[in-house]
């Protein structure tokens, strides 16, 4: 018997969140936790989270497991479950909608701020543009994310300033089309960062790398942002 | 139902998948007041998914490639019955519907002289069959389905294209003269029931495979677009088509891609024996999916089969090496291991056909409209009501689809409806606005579920209505365990009929969203079954035991379910291409 | 582009250039005094008095005491505005830390250029 401790919170019936013991019955195996949450489910009909792919493409269920953000789908319970325990959150800094569900609206907005599409301002070919094995290598480590906010949420300068500072993630795709070839808007990006909160509030602290399901490097992309801030303003 | 809040629209979309974000990328340049409802934050939808990549002949790996010679494979591959118009359309059009792609900034793979990276897949050919294996599939290493849904996002972003994101179509709006005029939607973060008024209702939800208990499908691919069309008493074609993917892992039943294969990846037995020689001397393991499931069945049924039990085979691909693993197939590293505990570098991953693909769906025209048949059983348009992607049935997929032909379909007619509805648009639609009681009527079951008060619960009654279709209408069907089968669903409809939902909140209620679900399982469920039942021969994918061969005299035709009387009808298939000739039926060997 | 116009350069890009130039010049500072320390054990008024009676020694320690004010500056301005979030409270804060951060420049100047 697995104990699983889980947050607890619907907005109609409870004044304040509280945690919720659950014992789960997983036959000894080693399934994933969002497997857990699937049999909790079953004893407790109004169980809310997010999920979709289940094998960790889509980014639905981050949330944060025995103290660490990541995705219930393939963390399995070997990896993250200590002393027979499971506590299961929901992302931190996000307001929470219900149980594990979390308001992902802010993390959206920055994104949706750093321009996330690619700008080209020459006529397009009758062909695809070219691109060199090398400059598309560029964007390998960056256009996987999968905004999951696991990153994002674990970030205390994102805690601090959720509507100012862009967040890893953000800046992770930021720097996949300024870091792209076929991109042309790249003065006009740089000029968007350049501010006090927007890429500076990192302070190297790391978590985004330490929680990124994907195995991606938000603060190495910010530090390449900041390079290039450098060399266009010196 | 007078309080209850309206939305109007132009063009509603229902889904957020690359069909359904691709139709509103071309409604949201028309300045068209469009909005796209999904379950899910659009990047959450199953799209993401796709690895392989998308085929189309961009003449990019072979500089002479066709797009007639992709159209032939497309065809062939559907056993005959792909209408021969819409294949057409889709793989002429598909070049510039994914350079497009290209221009939006979707991350392909590429060459050495820069170029979109193209891979071989199973069933391509060039010459029309005759010039050997073809390598045309774009692809964006092995994420390209990631990649598309992502651009197609970021591009409707840049758009300003409307979102209603999670929000949960429950059923379709009908008026008097039965055109579809909106929908019935609830926000699921709040549990506020809306009536979304339009003129056009696109249904670009998706696939069903969560019907089967093993699938590679997301959990959200529950079919809600055929459940609603069904619903409203509307047709449902080639139900019967469900493509079993040759590489599902064992156990988990996530994906591994077909370009696995592509790269030179190849099936074992328990032997070591590379069967696929022996059932498709040429292609060998880049036949079509069916003939390469229904031989790793055939391996296991006749003991050759890998593990304890004996009851799958292995992937090999340790000898491609970890540098073209890691290049061309990372994904597929990483779910091996995740899911398989299996380091492809060095051992074999165990895999087993896995449930995969609706071939079936909404009948449509390339513009998407929905079509039904009248009395005489002549086409007829739906008005109002549009599908494309793997929802509608175009089709181009006929009895099988191949590997990448997938993502071709949703941007070519994503697009394609999307273009049809803004002209329609600016000619002006006025239909008849839906009374009250049409209203009332599409929130039938959503009041039916809320008043539930005792009775069976979801999850149990999921599992057995899988566990029906995973053991009677599997990759080889036979009539006997099918009429048990069909029985089985008709008594499982009247349990979920009065099925219970125990929580009533309003708050992001994912038990109310799961019981809305399962309704539209039930209704794909049945109409595959009985047009499995039904269809007395064997095609693509639909094998029988008691009727193993194709039967052209009687079957060149596509089947058309109609939910009234639960009767299985027919519909001619398209053979009159426009720019070629004919592809005429002919036996297909691999 | 967040704007804000209490950060020292108006750019966080300028604002993160000083604190580095001048953490490294506090850091050269440091070193330079501890090691004077180091050699000279039985240090008298007389000695130390004549190490800033010379030019270069009041540059060097004008530039320290700049580079100081400076990075606190902004190291403070950070602080105030990740973790007081009500308006008043925060440009109280920030009008008292400039407050002091110029009184200690001008009696560090003092010091060392006066008398």
């Amino acid at each position: 018997m697995l104990q699983v401790s889980i947050y607890r919170y619907n907005p109609e019936t409870d004044s304040a969140p509280y945690m919720q013991e659950f014992q789960v019955d997983t036959q000894g195996r080693d399934v994933m936790v969002l497997d857990v949450l699937h049999m909790v489910k079953e004893q407790d009909n109004g169980m809310a989270y997010r999920r979709s792919c289940r094998e960790g493409v889509c980014g639905s269920d981050g949330m944060n497991m025995n103290g660490k953000n990541g995705l219930a789908c393939i963390t399995p319970l070997s990896e993250v479950v200590k002393d027979g325990k499971l506590t299961l959150r929901p992302l931190p800094g996000l307001p929470v909608i219900r149980d594990l569900v979390v308001d992902m609206g802010l993390f959206y907005k920055q994104y949706e701020r750093i321009q996330p599409y690619l700008q080209n301002d020459t006529p397009a070919p009758a062909i695809e543009r070219l691109q060199s094995p090398e400059d598309r290598d560029k964007l390998d480590g960056l256009y996987e994310c999968i905004l999951c906010a696991c990153c994002s949420t674990s970030c205390p300068s994102f805690w601090w300033n959720p509507d100012k500072f862009v967040g890893p993630a953000g800046l992770l795709q930021s720097y996949r089309f300024l870091a792209d070839s076929r991109d042309t808007a790249t003065r006009d990006r740089l000029a968007e960062l350049e501010d006090p909160f927007s890429v500076f509030r990192c302070r190297g602290i790391m978590n985004c790398v330490a929680v990124c399901p994907k195995g991606l490097n938000p603060t190495r992309a910010i530090g390449k942002i900041r390079d290039m801030l450098l060399a266009n303003a010196t | 139902m007078s309080n209850m809040r309206s939305l109007s629209f132009d063009a509603i979309i229902i889904g957020g998948g690359g069909a359904g974000l691709r139709a509103a990328l071309e409604l949201a340049k028309s300045g068209k007041k469009t909005a796209v409802l999904s379950k899910v934050f659009p990047t959450r939808s199953h799209t993401v998914s796709a690895q392989g990549g998308i085929t189309c002949a961009i003449a990019s790996a072979d500089p002479n490639d066709d797009w007639r010679w992709h159209m032939y494979d497309t065809v062939k591959g559907g056993d005959y019955i792909a209408d021969q118009d819409a294949a057409e359309y889709m793989c002429s059009e598909g070049p510039k519907a994914v350079f497009e792609l290209e221009h939006m900034g979707l991350p392909f793979s590429r060459f050495d002289n820069g170029r979109i990276y193209q891979r071989p897949f199973g069933g391509q050919s060039k010459e029309f069959g005759a010039g050997g294996q073809a390598a045309r599939t774009c692809a964006a290493a092995d994420r390209t389905g990631h990649a598309l849904l992502h651009t197609l996002y970021q591009n409707n972003l840049k758009n300003n294209t409307t979102f209603l994101n999670e929000w949960y179509a429950v059923d379709l709006v009908k008026n008097a003269n039965d055109d579809v005029v909106g929908c019935i939607a609830m926000d699921i973060e709040t549990g506020e029931v809306v009536h979304v008024k339009s003129k056009a209702t696109v249904l670009a939800t998706g696939g069903a495979g969560r019907i089967y208990a093993s699938t590679t499908n997301a959990l959200i691919n529950t079919g809600d677009g055929i459940g609603m069309a069904l619903r409203a008493g509307f047709p449902m074609q080639d139900m019967e088509m469900w493509q079993f993917h040759p590489t599902g892992i064992y156990g988990a039943g996530t994906l591994v891609t077909e370009g696995c294969r592509g790269e030179g990846g190849y099936l074992v037995n328990k032997d070591g024996e590379r069967f696929m020689e022996r059932y498709a001397p040429n292609a060998k393991d880049l036949a079509g999916r069916d003939v390469v499931a229904r031989s790793m069945v055939m391996e296991i049924l006749e003991g050759r089969g890998c593990g304890e039990n004996g009851d799958h085979v292995f992937l090999k691909l340790d000898h491609l090496g970890e540098e073209v693993l890691g290049k061309r197939l990372p994904g597929i590293v990483e779910l091996s291991k995740t899911f398989a505990h299996v380091d492809p570098a060095k051992e074999p991953i165990p895999v087993v056909p896995t449930c995969h693909y609706m071939m079936g769906g909404v009948p449509t025209n390339i513009h998407g409209q929905a079509i039904m048949q009248d009395a005489d059983g002549n086409d007829k348009i739906i008005n109002g009501l549009f599908a494309c992607g793997e929802a509608a049935c175009v089709s181009v997929h006929g009895a099988n689809r191949l590997g990448g032909n997938s993502l071709l379909d949703l941007v070519v007619f994503g697009r394609a409806a999307g273009m049809y509805i803004e002209g329609a648009l600016n000619e002006g639609i006025e239909y008849l606005d839906a009374s009250e009681s049409d209203i009332e009527s599409a929130m039938k079951r959503m009041n039916r579920w809320n008043e539930s008060t005792g009775g069976e619960t979801v999850p149990e009654l999921k599992r057995e209505l899988q566990s029906i279709m995973q053991n009677s209408f599997g990759v080889f069907r036979e009539e006997k365990n099918m009429v048990e089968g069909v029985k089985k669903l008709a008594e499982l409809r009247e349990r979920i009929a009065n099925a219970h939902l125990p929580d009533k909140s309003n708050a992001f209620n994912t038990a109310r969203v799961e019981a809305l679900e399962l309704d539209n399982l039930m209704e794909v469920a049945e109409a595959t079954a009985i047009s499995a039942l039904e269809r007395k021969e064997s095609r693509g994918a639909h094998s029988r035991y008691d009727y193993p061969d194709r039967d052209d005299v009687n079957w060149l035709k596509h089947s058309l379910y109609f939910p009234a009387d639960k009767k299985l009808g027919k519909r001619d298939v398209n053979f009159a291409p426009k720019t070629v000739d004919t592809f005429e039926p002919k036996v297909r060997t691999y | 582009m967040v704007t804000n116009i209490t950060n020292f350069g108006r750019s966080g890009l300028s604002d993160w250039l000083v604190q580095r130039v001048s953490a490294v010049i506090l850091a050269l500072y440091t070193v330079f005094i501890v090691l004077y320390l180091l050699l000279n054990p039985g240090l008298d008024y007389a000695t130390w008095s004549g190490l800033f009676a010379q030019t270069w020694m009041r540059i060097f320690s004008l530039l320290a005491f700049v580079s100081l004010a400076a990075h606190a500056w902004v190291g403070l301005w950070t602080v105030t505005t990740d973790y007081l979030k009500p308006t008043g409270l925060r440009v109280g804060a920030q009008t008292a830390i400039i407050l002091a951060i110029f009184v200690f420049l001008v009696w560090g100047i003092q010091i060392l250029w006066g008398a």
